[in-house]
């Protein structure tokens, strides 16, 4: 099993009831309230709080932190100038979000504030607003606090059974007996092209961690109780019950393509993976990215700890009767059916069953089985 | 500011001379733009290469809680 990125695994998670204290205190929104959550347990370990200037501007130049651990995607906690108040560094402050119920502090560190526009153009590789990314950048408040952090208490989430802290998915890979371990992210319902790739690399190592993105969503995507018992009926059916494991993650999508790539690699070694699975424009939105620019990003860290598995796109050839990819079939592209998923989506909307080239019956049934399955 | 910065951030090391001529024909047309680049890349991969397996440490009352809840969520039998 891979040591937690940067050697140790954080736990900033703390008993002590810190609502009773006399604190400034300041609401947060679910995003940052999220990030508390995955700092504490060690999702984003090294980090022990958001970002100090000096990371920041390593992170941005070097995609790496001060002490030279890769790190790719900035973790910042940002307010405005009414908020802070007489707040300043040294201070602790208190940390709430009414949806996630956190109750966590920061001790500051530092204030400081960042020119949005470098920021969006080095992480995002542009600066027009209508990447959802740069958007959320420009949209920052004008300071940032830099420190530590600690954390009370959250609310347990709706999926609460299935949400396992990486020092749980160490234990249980250790368990099972899991040496090599490989994690596939997810954001839709599983089809026939995403069962192919997660059992091509299942083939090479002792389990698969199914690790879906759960959170704010936009309308029209599954929502994620759909995303998740889709995955149960495929895992019940078609999956060794001791070769898979399924289990949430809680944090919100960048849209950073290659950069978001690392940072989706740097999490799943802290949940003990050895291996991720990193397809097609990984983490991209429009065109802002190459489809394979993630898979390139990798080459830059010989010191990541985790190794990235690449797969192309996957269609299936009806001249081999089999899935295949660009790299195994002799056949033209006019023989090859693409896993859309936008036609199974038009498929379920319609109420219909995509057919069995595409996606299970049991996972489309299981989807149709929702009276609304999409994000209203 | 930025200079003391970068002073701060890197620092010289020194190789044979004759190993660095040899470097700098090998990383001719690739990605590397220089010695450098090349050295950090090669040290980050052997000094990650050397870290050790990750062994936890679980306390046994830890241990115990993991493996219950694991169990009652239906992970482990």
């Amino acid at each position: 099993m891979p040591r937690p990125h940067g050697g140790k695994l954080i736990d900033r998670k703390i008993n002590k009831d810190l609502s009773e204290q006399d604190l400034p205190t300041i609401e947060i929104n679910t995003n940052l309230s999220e990030d508390i959550d995955n700092i504490a347990n060690g999702v984003f370990s090294p980090l022990k709080g958001f970002l100090c200037r000096n990371d920041l501007e390593n992170v941005i130049t070097d995609k790496r932190l001060e002490s030279d651990t890769p790190w790719t995607i900035p973790i910042l906690l940002d307010f405005s100038k009414e908020e802070l108040q007489d707040i300043k560094e040294g201070d602790t402050v208190l940390l709430t979000n009414k949806e996630n119920g956190t109750i966590a502090t920061i001790d500051i560190e530092e204030i400081y504030s960042i020119d949005k526009k470098t920021l969006a153009k080095k992480v995002y590789g542009t600066t027009d607003d209508a990447h959802p990314g740069v958007a959320n950048v420009f949209s920052m408040k004008e300071n940032l606090l830099g420190g530590t952090i600690s954390l009370y208490k959250t609310k347990p989430s709706a999926f609460e059974n299935y949400n396992l802290s990486p020092k749980e998915t160490r234990f249980l890979f250790k368990e099972k007996g899991w040496k090599d371990v490989v994690a596939f992210q997810t954001r839709n319902p599983p089809h026939i092209g995403h069962e192919y790739v997660q059992k091509t690399a299942l083939t090479f190592v002792d389990g698969i961690f199914i690790n879906p993105i759960i959170g704010k969503k936009k309308k029209g995507d599954f929502k994620d109780e759909v995303i998740l018992e889709s995955y149960n009926t495929l895992m019940k059916h078609h999956y060794l019950k001791e070769r898979a494991v399924m289990s949430i993650l809680r944090t919100s999508m960048k849209y950073a393509g290659p950069r978001e790539a690392i940072h989706h690699a740097i999490m799943r070694k802290n949940f003990g993976c050895t291996h991720f699975i990193v397809g097609r424009d990984h983490a991209g939105v429009g065109d802002y990215y190459g489809p394979y620019d993630a898979h390139d990003m990798f080459s830059e860290f010989p010191d990541l700890g985790i190794a990235p598995v690449f797969f192309r796109s996957f269609s299936r050839c009806t001249k081999c009767d089999s899935v295949v990819n660009d790299k195994i079939c002799p056949h033209d592209q006019k023989y090859h059916i693409n896993f859309s998923g936008k036609k199974i989506r038009e498929l379920l909307i319609n109420g219909e069953i995509p057919s069995e080239d595409m996606m299970r019956k049991e996972v489309a049934e299981t989807i149709l089985k929702f009276k609304q399955p999409f994000v209203e | 500011m930025v200079e003391e910065k970068d002073e701060k951030k890197y620092t010289t090391i020194s190789i044979p001379t004759p190993l660095a001529e040899k470097i700098k024909k090998r990383i001719e047309g690739t990605g590397f733009n220089s010695l450098s680049s090349y050295v950090t890349y090669v040290l980050r991969e052997v000094i990650s290469g050397m870290e050790e397996e990750s062994d936890e440490g679980f306390s046994k009352e830890d241990e115990e809680r993991v493996k219950d809840r694991l169990r009652a969520l239906g992970y482990l039998d």
